[in-house]
């Protein structure tokens, strides 16, 4: 169970492929999901030329480990990761990585569901989206469905 | 006797936009007289009632505004998460 935040940009996929390598339960799990977050380059019909992603520091990190330990007692899976980005970010850089592996398949996507939704829901994070004409805080995260 | 009076204080902290409102990113408040986060924020913005949707947090722990709060806590204020 690992969580981490990175003020620098990262690329999920080296960092799943990296960090399931080290996964010391080789053979052991059967399923991983994942879920990779990008800035688009848009939003509510704007343009969006880059985003500041500021956090509570020391809080943040304490739901995002709150919430991976809520996520091994729910569902049956051998490890989980989460990745957050903060501070400067430009479009297409990734956000967030949310990774679960799991014998089977139900549980690892379940957990990679649960991680992702409850960290919108309740991880202390704000996007500040820069426009064209100014700049402007994000109000609310989409509704999951 | 000695009296610890500097101890007497709740750090108060801003974030996101609130902070841009606030014009400031946290605050030191005396402890005297302050019992809930309702009452930390009524000191903190001289009044100014609570925001619509303002969330807040009591060490790093979301917390109500009826939320208890004493001498030497940690007390957060700021908008909706969007993180992710």
């Amino acid at each position: 169970m690992t969580i981490q935040l990175r003020a620098a940009p990262f690329d999920p996929w080296q960092e799943l492929a990296r960090y399931q390598a080290n996964l010391n339960q080789a053979g052991k799990f059967g399923a991983t999901a994942c879920f990779a977050g990008t800035l688009r380059d848009m939003n509510q019909g704007d343009t969006v030329s880059a985003m500041t992603l500021e956090h509570y520091p020391g809080m943040t990190e304490k739901y995002l480990e709150q919430i991976s330990a809520e996520a091994a007692q729910r569902f049956a899976i051998l490890d989980s990761l989460i990745l957050h980005r903060h501070g400067a970010l430009a479009p297409n850089d990734a956000i967030v990585l949310v990774a679960a592996w799991a014998e089977h398949r139900a549980a690892a996507f379940d957990a990679c569901r649960y991680l992702i939704e409850e960290l919108k829901t309740r991880a202390p994070f704000w996007k500040k989206e820069t426009l064209e004409h100014g700049a402007r805080w994000v109000e609310h995260n989409t509704a999951p469905r | 006797m000695q009296v610890y009076t500097l101890l007497m204080t709740i750090s108060v902290k801003y974030f996101a936009g609130l902070r841009e409102r606030m014009q400031r990113a946290e605050d030191t408040l005396p402890a005297q007289g302050v019992h809930t986060v309702a009452e930390v924020w009524s000191k903190a913005a001289r009044g100014a009632p609570w925001p619509p949707n303002m969330l807040a947090a009591v060490n790093q722990d979301y917390a109500q505004a009826r939320s208890a709060v004493k001498d030497g806590d940690e007390v957060a204020f700021f908008p909706p998460v969007t993180g992710g």
